[in-house]
């Protein structure tokens, strides 16, 4: 800014009016004009870009529904499409405890009836393992997926030439607790697995366009990936009656995800239709009969020592469904899926193979 | 008593030969005659060579000419000036400068130690734990308060016995009177805070003379040994509310629930942007950034602290208040300071001053962090001095001294406050709980929303220990725990509570009992909380609003209180019922809407199996204000506050 000083000196032979002394040079007028009016140039144009005209600027969701879609294309007419794999009865007279088998080769032997691991995972793969970690419940209660068969389903990866594995899952209860207290952070990290939290910035806004599930945050950890291998816990669930492999997608979801139970059977299977896996291998080592998400009693759960291996959720949870005692047709989220064409309620039509 | 002036006058200006003497006639001096017969301390050996015996006490002759005095050093053999100092230049004891650095040592570790406690406040699980293994904390994160003499000596004048780890102030009491407060120079996080902003924030006012004269002894730094005296009472009386100003659990509060979050949201905020940069390296970058943060300094989630603006807002406050007044917390308020200031006159180490030395040059004032009186002329106040050693390193004459078993010549002890004042401040502490009680918040109109942490003592038990320090509030791993703000009334400020509809009490997890300094959340283990084997541990009570509750009054299905509700049995059963809902749009021409049977299951409570852990309030889809809710009745820990006749006791009042 220029002061008075710099004004023009008045004239030497009249007298200075108080007036000529105020008054700014003619140079310095133009300049401080030209100043205001480029700053008030400057601010509309700035205003101009910025207009904001008003309204909520809504999207109506159109279109397709959104897939991620990491199903492995090719079949071959030998493998199966539905492997059962179970602990051998004992003999009589054996009353030790324990089964026959372990997990771990339960799912081998599961994994081995659809091809084996090979098929669906190729080397340099980064596979996503996505068990459900979702309550703070230890192996025993069977709220979570068994560590064991988390383990099994990892080392086949890893056998299968897999660069990374990564362990996943958006808990309910304090994922720290969960994660540690199911066993599966400790059994993964044995591998060699990454184990990734649900931490906040990991998850996106992504837009869905299912039926009610429109625009939600997604843990973007289970999504980045070449293929993803859903290892769900067959269990009972209170308003959805039983639950495995497609609700157990409910753990890509972030935010309120409690509204979602006022329509649940219709959020499942948009969830489903959402994630296409390369492979479920679904826990049944130990199920939960009743109590269901969450359990914590030792007595509502059963000792099945059953792993199955598929390609087709729909059918998976078909299955599962009946080692508590309910059939397909009482799950409207089954029909559904089986409507939208992500598999078959009658499990029993596909090449089933019992080992 | 009489009150003797604080800055005494300083002898060699009055210009009256033999009356720098008068410095001895100290009340703690042990030796009277030496106060009657001034002349038989100023031996011949001083006047000669002052340099050789600088403990002794200046003769007249030396203070009569302070050129001579000046002339000593420069007479010495050292010949080269390698101080920048100015006057004589004499350069301090090599052990004061080694002191001195290891004081800053000592203050950049333990605030460091103090901010990886702090940050280390919170369970983030493990890799290698077993699925069985029980969930703590592997370090003592909460250290800092045990070793608080002030925390234990409130406790033990209102509990009367010492909890558990707050033994370990003994070890702090026992170093203040070995070496005075060096707490408060060398330890304290929030001194080092002050310390820092002490140094960082005076402005051109604040250099120089005006803070020469800011750093004199004033009358204000009684305020915090009238502030100790009321806490104290107050722990007599039965109320721990001293801890509102213990700076440690200052620090804690503000730092853990204010700065820390507000930290974490600016930064997601930051790299939440970065993430959006279409560049796969920025991206990359930001993430591991927000992996490590997540991991080692705070945790996966934002967390947010009930009303803790004004937390923040005294923690800022106090810390502009350096601006006018260096180090205004530790010398006007704090009562931990207070607390060893009263301790530091037992102490062994202390200062000596060569008064006749000191030319006023007022350098040990520009430096002294406690205002208690380094310089020449005046006695030194042990029980303000923090022992930070900067006034033996500034002094260029060679008057300061610190040293092992000092004479008390020119040393004043004990806290120099006036005894109305005093008897008052004891008055007010006694009467802070019956107006904190009186005002209905507790034993007639007990407040539905002061849910306490699960292992909590009864109430009036509870605020004889609760010290604020907000261990518990950061160390929830469901950002379950908040202050209190009046919801416990006056007295409850700052008191943990449960706020569901934040974050709810995670079934297996006692973090907060574990954490807690003071057992006013006592240490449970899971199987006492969970009740496996015995009644669990309730914290309140769940209540269904049927007016807002999707089955009960917009027949939709919902139930996800049902499904996390973690007791086993659940607390949460449902009922199955086929209701009647009336279709939206009316029928054609006109008729009413049709109506349709739906299935539905309306959920209820059983009051002996609900825990009150909030997890229905927490999930309820009901956003704004739930449709399941808990309030504190039915809490295990009190006999009044109950429903059920099972859990009454009808000897104590409502």
């Amino acid at each position: 800014m220029r002061t008075p000083t710099g004004s023009a000196p008045p004239k030497a032979h009249e007298p200075a009016t108080a007036a000529d002394v105020e008054r700014p040079s003619r140079r310095e007028a133009l300049v401080r004009l030209g100043s205001m009016a480029g700053v008030l140039g400057v601010a509309a144009a700035a205003a101009r870009v910025a207009w904001d005209k008003g309204g909520f600027d809504v999207v109506q969701s159109s279109g397709a529904r959104q897939v991620r879609d990491y199903r492995v294309k090719e079949r071959d007419a030998e493998h199966a499409e539905l492997a059962i794999a179970r602990a051998a009865a004992k003999e009589a007279g054996d009353d030790s405890p324990g089964a026959t088998a372990t997990p771990e080769q339960l799912v081998r032997r599961a994994v081995d009836a659809m091809g084996g691991m090979g098929r669906f995972v190729s080397r340099g793969d980064v596979v996503v393992v996505k068990p459900n970690i979702g309550w703070d419940r230890m192996p025993v209660h069977a709220a979570n997926t068994n560590p064991e068969v988390v383990a099994g389903v990892i080392k086949l990866a890893y056998e299968a030439g897999a660069k990374r594995v990564v362990v996943a899952d958006g808990s309910c209860n304090d994922p720290n607790r969960c994660f540690q207290r199911s066993g599966i952070w400790r059994a993964a990290y044995q591998l060699g697995a990454d184990v990734v939290l649900p931490q906040e910035h990991r998850f996106r806004t992504m837009r869905l366009k299912g039926d009610v599930l429109d625009e939600w945050p997604i843990f973007t950890t289970l999504v980045d990936a070449d293929k993803v291998i859903n290892v769900p816990v067959a269990k009972h669930h209170n308003l959805a009656k039983f639950t495995a492999a497609m609700k157990n997608w409910y753990g890509v979801l972030g935010g309120r995800r409690n509204r979602l139970h006022q329509n649940i059977d219709t959020s499942i299977a948009d969830l489903a239709t959402f994630m296409r896996p390369s492979l479920v291998v679904m826990d049944a080592w130990r199920v939960l009969m009743r109590n269901g998400p969450q359990g914590g009693n030792i007595d509502d759960a059963r000792d099945m020592h059953t792993v199955v291996a598929t390609v087709d959720q729909v059918a998976a949870d078909s299955f599962g469904c009946t080692l508590i005692g309910q059939k397909a047709e009482n799950l409207p989220y089954l029909a559904m899926g089986e409507q939208r064409g992500l598999g078959t309620t009658r499990w029993k039509n596909l090449r089933v193979k019992e080992v | 008593m009489e009150h003797e002036p604080l800055v005494e006058p300083i002898p060699w200006k009055t210009g009256q030969p033999g009356a720098v003497p008068a410095l001895d006639g100290v009340r703690s001096l042990p030796l009277p005659p030496v106060a009657a017969a001034p002349a038989s301390v100023a031996s011949p050996a001083s006047v000669a060579a002052p340099a050789a015996a600088p403990a002794s006490v200046a003769s007249p002759a030396s203070v009569a000419s302070p050129a001579a005095a000046a002339a000593a050093p420069a007479a010495a053999p050292p010949k080269k000036k390698t101080s920048k100092l100015p006057g004589s230049g004499i350069p301090p004891r090599r052990i004061a400068v080694v002191l001195k650095w290891a004081r800053r040592v000592s203050q950049a570790g333990f605030f460091a130690l103090f901010m990886y406690f702090l940050f280390q406040t919170g369970f983030r699980g493990s890799f290698a734990a077993r699925a069985d293994t029980p969930v703590r904390l592997p370090l003592p994160v909460e250290g800092f308060l045990l070793a608080d003499p002030f925390v234990a000596a409130m406790t033990v004048l209102s509990t009367h016995t010492v909890y558990r780890g707050l033994l370990w102030s003994l070890g702090l009491l026992a170093l203040t009177m070995l070496v005075g407060r060096v707490f408060c120079g060398w330890i304290c996080p929030f001194g080092t805070l002050h310390h820092f902003f002490g140094w960082l924030l005076p402005s051109r006012h604040g250099r120089g003379a005006s803070r020469v004269e800011a750093n004199r002894t004033h009358t204000y730094q009684r305020a915090k040994y009238y502030l100790l005296y009321a806490f104290l009472v107050a722990g007599v009386a039965g109320s721990a509310i001293g801890g509102l100003f213990d700076p440690i659990c200052i620090a804690v509060r503000s730092i853990g629930l204010g700065v820390i979050p507000g930290v974490q949201y600016l930064s997601h905020r930051g790299l939440g942007a970065a993430q959006d940069v279409p560049v796969r390296a920025v991206q990359g970058a930001a993430d591991h950034t927000q992996d490590w943060l997540a991991q080692t300094v705070w945790q996966s989630k934002q967390f947010y602290f009930h009303q803790t603006w004004f937390i923040v807002f005294l923690l800022v406050a106090v810390l502009f208040a350096n601006r006018f007044i260096p180090r205004f917390w530790c010398r006007v308020l704090c009562p931990l300071g207070a607390f060893l200031g009263v301790f530091s006159r037992f102490a062994l180490f202390g200062m000596t001053k060569d008064h006749a030395k000191c030319t006023d040059c007022n350098l040990c004032l520009v430096h002294c962090q406690g205002a208690d009186s380094p310089q020449g002329g005046v006695k030194w106040r042990q029980d303000e001095c923090h022992m930070c050693m900067n006034c033996e390193n500034a002094c260029p004459e060679d008057v300061i001294k610190f040293t092992f078993l000092p004479n008390r010549r020119s040393t004043v002890v004990s806290p120099d406050t006036e005894r109305r004042t005093a008897l008052a401040a004891v008055g007010a502490g006694a009467m802070f709980l019956p107006v904190a009680r009186v005002a209905d918040s507790l034993d007639v109109n007990y407040h539905p929303k002061v849910i306490r942490p699960p292992g909590a003592v009864e109430e009036r038990a509870f605020l004889e220990r609760c010290i604020r320090c907000a261990e518990c509030m950061k160390v929830c791993p469901n950002n379950a725990l908040h202050p209190a703000f009046f919801e416990a009334g006056i007295e409850g400020l700052w008191t943990p509570i449960l706020i569901a509809r934040v974050g709810y009490c995670e079934y297996s997890c006692v973090l907060c009992g574990q954490v807690c300094p003071t057992g006013a959340i006592q240490k449970i283990t899971e199987r006492e909380k969970m009740g496996l084997g015995q009644p669990a541990i309730k914290i309140g009570t769940a209540f269904y609003d049927h007016g807002r509750c999707l089955p009960w009054s917009m027949q939709t299905p919902c139930i996800v209180c049902e499904e996390f509700c973690p007791t086993s049995p659940k607390a949460i059963w449902v009922e199955e019922v086929d209701a009647e809902v009336r279709d939206s749009k009316p029928g054609p021409d006109g008729a009413p809407p049709a109506y349709k049977q739906v299935h539905l299951q309306r959920p209820h409570v059983d009051p002996s199996l609900c825990v009150g852990c909030g997890a229905c309030e927490k999930v309820c889809p009901v956003q704004d204000q739930p449709a399941v809710y808990v309030t504190s009745v039915g809490e295990t820990r009190s006999k009044t506050n109950v429903i059920l006749l099972e859990n009454t006791n009808y000897n104590q009042k409502s």
